[in-house]
């Protein structure tokens, strides 16, 4: 069955780009078409069009050099849900340790006649070393800590569906800004958008001169929550800590976790996100990631629409830039 | 007795205070002096259009070898160097293994002496084996002909074994060569900590980590009346505390690197490792400080730094990469580039920099023109512009980040001891 002419076509009009390396390369435009893209997807699902076939005859490849549970199957199903073949590549330890290099594992894979290649990698720009050295249209799925485009597009992509817009709202992202790829992400993503972002989290764990990304930077949850429209709490990342950013788990809890209290001061129609996977009790407390504000689980349906939104993109890159469509 | 007329050349030499037109005679590997141009000589070498200055001198440079001799060997690094009109070099002890004992110095003189291309001076580890632990035999290396001591890449961490390291070297009369920079602040950095390291997520190596050990450094070298040089100092702070230090009469010299005048910390935003480099690339506010230093005599000589590695070290995942960049063979336009075009040096200024500048940090004979010193000499075109490809470098390794580029000035002939070592291809 084709279904390729039930689906609007005419909200992906104006998409050229090669690859989704990041959202600092991103166009308010883009931004937006890739969400109302997801959108259509989400109707399509909504009505019961679950597998559609865009993609049927072509190879994904995910390529995870750094481990990874939730995104590795969103972006597996994604492809799926759009009728591509995928192979999958999933190595913990440095590629470099086997004796063969990134660039050489990818090329190797890609010479099995794959278009597409979603890549997790612990080193930042790995993803633009493979967009230099490959023909494959190239997704960046996270890399290191710079950038994790389509985890802030499921993020603002949820932010949309609840208020309508971003243009005008406060998101305020807590916790550990030096060490996140999703908060980069988001605060290029927002910002284009027209949010105000603010960055909120221990001083120790922000970056030097982030506000020259345009960003309010504060150290406080209990002084911003009251003027935020939506909390993004970022994951504590413990196996990146060394004992000295903070002092303890107890102590980062008392001024940055989010709790009964705390929801109390924010807003009414507050909306809270995380990307996840949380640490119940650290960043958020059980009664608040169960609660009515909370979309935590919403993110992760959003997450698959998004990812094919993405591919179905590049795909339509690469049919019209081979001059031979379908 | 051979004679060499270098005629009709513009003859820099900053040691005599000379920039005049003029033609310059060389007998039996000695400069004879200033002559006339119809002096009669054996060879002629007309330097219509070119400058005469006294041969480089490149205070520290990687040559690899042995141990690393896929990067560079001491025949194509000593090739490299005159291309770039560097007639002399202090060749860094990180070899493996390491230059901590007098034979290592000694296979290191052999090896220059086969090669026949520049003089090489061999510098000394401070401490066995880099490790930072015992002092290396440095009396031995002394007689080995080591000119200097250092761990090169390797900050002395110790300030005890730096302590005794300069009250030790004193009767040697030799210098200490730190690569200031604490170990603590710099572990896992890729580049310089600030908005781009922020927007890139590459962990930062703050400026502090630099300042820090100059501080430091300065105080012992107070303490002890040792002879300190700190080697590609790259930040403001830096520069300043030398400079205070200078004024107070304490021991201390510098150098820069070119790349660091010429490049700063957004260039990263490629993921380039060709700009993965230590001490990293700073923002422009160091580099105005760099200059400014440069301009005031607080930074005594340019060095390349030359860190040759092979190409399969550079060009994969920036984290993987190695750091360093090869420098000698663009010394010239590199510099004239970030500081001779824009007026911030004059040629003669430069030209100190790389001869009389260095020469005093080594305790070296040279670096001038004046009668009766070695016939080592640059004649540099300043004119000629073209793009540097990476089959016109003498060096084994490619790994700079000016590959590509438009350059402008470039080494047209060189001579050491005399004898024309170097013709640039036309």
């Amino acid at each position: 069955m084709n279904i390729d002419h039930e689906y609007r076509t005419d909200i992906s009009s104006g998409w050229t780009r090669k690859h989704i390396l990041g959202l600092q390369d991103l166009s308010k435009d883009e931004l937006n078409i890739i969400l109302n893209q997801a959108s259509e997807f989400k109707r399509l699902a909504a009505i019961g069009e679950t597998k559609l076939t865009p993609l049927a005859g072509t190879v994904v490849a995910n390529l995870f050099f750094e481990p990874s549970t939730r995104t590795r199957i969103s972006f597996g199903l994604a492809a799926k849900r759009l009728s591509a073949d995928t192979v999958d590549f999933s190595s913990s330890g440095s590629s470099l340790s086997k004796g063969e290099s990134f660039v050489d594992t990818a090329k190797t894979v890609e010479a099995m006649g794959v278009s597409y290649v979603v890549v997790r990698h612990k080193t930042p720009g790995a993803p633009q070393l493979l967009a230099q050295h490959l023909d494959a249209n190239i997704l960046n799925a996270g890399d290191g800590t710079h950038e994790h485009p389509t985890q802030a597009l499921l993020d603002i992509f949820t932010i949309r569906e609840h208020f309508g817009k971003i243009e005008g709202l406060t998101v305020t992202l807590v916790g550990d800004i030096l060490h996140s790829r999703v908060a980069r992400s988001n605060i290029w993503g927002l910002k284009k958008l027209g949010a105000h972002v603010i960055v909120c989290g221990p001083t120790t764990l922000i970056p030097s001169d982030i506000s020259r990304m345009g960003v309010e930077v504060s150290n406080s949850l209990d002084e911003v929550i009251a003027r935020t429209d939506c909390l993004n709490l970022l994951r504590i990342q413990f196996e990146r800590q060394r004992g000295h950013f903070f002092p303890s788990i107890r102590e980062y809890a008392h001024l940055f976790g989010m709790n009964k209290q705390r929801i109390n001061k924010a807003k009414e129609n507050v909306l809270i996100l995380a990307p996840g996977p949380i640490n119940r009790g650290v960043e958020i407390t059980p009664d608040v990631a169960d609660g009515p504000h909370s979309v935590i689980l919403g993110q992760v349906s959003n997450g698959l629409i998004i990812r094919m939104a993405c591919l179905y993109l590049l795909h339509l890159q690469r049919t019209s830039s081979l001059g031979n469509p379908g | 007795m051979k004679s060499i007329l270098i005629k009709n050349g513009r003859i820099i030499d900053p040691s005599q205070d000379l920039d005049l037109q003029g033609n310059l005679l060389v007998e039996d590997g000695i400069i004879k002096g200033l002559c006339k141009e119809t002096t009669a000589a054996e060879e002629v070498i007309d330097a219509t259009g070119l400058i005469v200055s006294p041969g480089f001198i490149d205070l520290h440079v990687s040559l690899c070898e042995p141990g690393f001799e896929e990067d560079e060997t001491i025949e194509s690094g000593t090739s490299a160097a005159l291309a770039g009109g560097v007639t002399s070099l202090g060749c860094l002890p990180n070899t493996s293994p390491v230059v901590d004992d007098r034979s290592s110095a000694e296979f290191i003189l052999l090896q220059a002496e086969r090669a026949a291309n520049c003089n090489v001076f061999p510098l000394g580890a401070v401490t066995k084996n880099h490790e930072g632990k015992e002092l290396a035999e440095i009396g031995q290396l002394v007689a080995g002909n080591a000119v200097g001591f250092t761990d090169a890449d390797q900050p002395i961490e110790n300030a005890e074994i730096m302590r005794c390291a300069l009250e030790y070297t004193r009767m040697f009369h030799r210098p200490i060569l730190n690569r200031p920079q604490v170990p603590e602040l710099t572990e896992k950095g890729q580049m310089h900590e600030g908005y781009y390291s922020t927007v890139l997520g590459l962990k930062g190596i703050p400026a502090a980590a630099e300042s820090i050990m100059v501080n430091r450094d300065i105080a012992l070298a107070e303490l002890t009346q040792g002879r300190i040089h700190l080697m590609c100092i790259s930040t403001k702070n830096s520069v300043s505390q030398i400079r205070q230090a200078k004024q107070a009469g304490i021991r201390v010299t510098a150098d820069v690197t070119p790349h660091h005048l010429a490049l700063s910390d957004q260039m990263l935003e490629t993921y380039d490792p060709h700009y993965k480099v230590l001490p990293p690339l700073r923002s422009q506010e160091h580099i105005d400080a760099l200059i400014e230093g440069l301009k005031d005599g607080t930074i005594d000589a340019i060095c390349s730094d030359h860190t040759p590695h092979a190409t399969e070290k550079k060009t994969d995942e920036i984290l993987g990469a190695a750091f360093g960049i090869i420098g000698l063979e663009t010394l010239i336009p590199v510099c004239f580039q970030s500081l001779i075009r824009p007026e911030h040096l004059s040629w003669s200024e430069f030209i100190s920099k790389m001869t009389i500048g260095p020469a005093k940090i080594l305790g070296l004979d040279k670096g001038t023109l004046a009668e009766g010193a070695d016939a080592d000499i640059t004649l540099i075109n300043p004119d000629i512009t073209y793009r540097l490809e990476p089959a016109n470098l003498k060096s084994s390794s490619h790994n700079s980040p000016f590959l590509g580029k438009e350059l402008q000035g470039r080494a047209e002939i060189v001579l050491v001891s005399g004898q024309v070592r170097y013709r640039a291809e036309t």
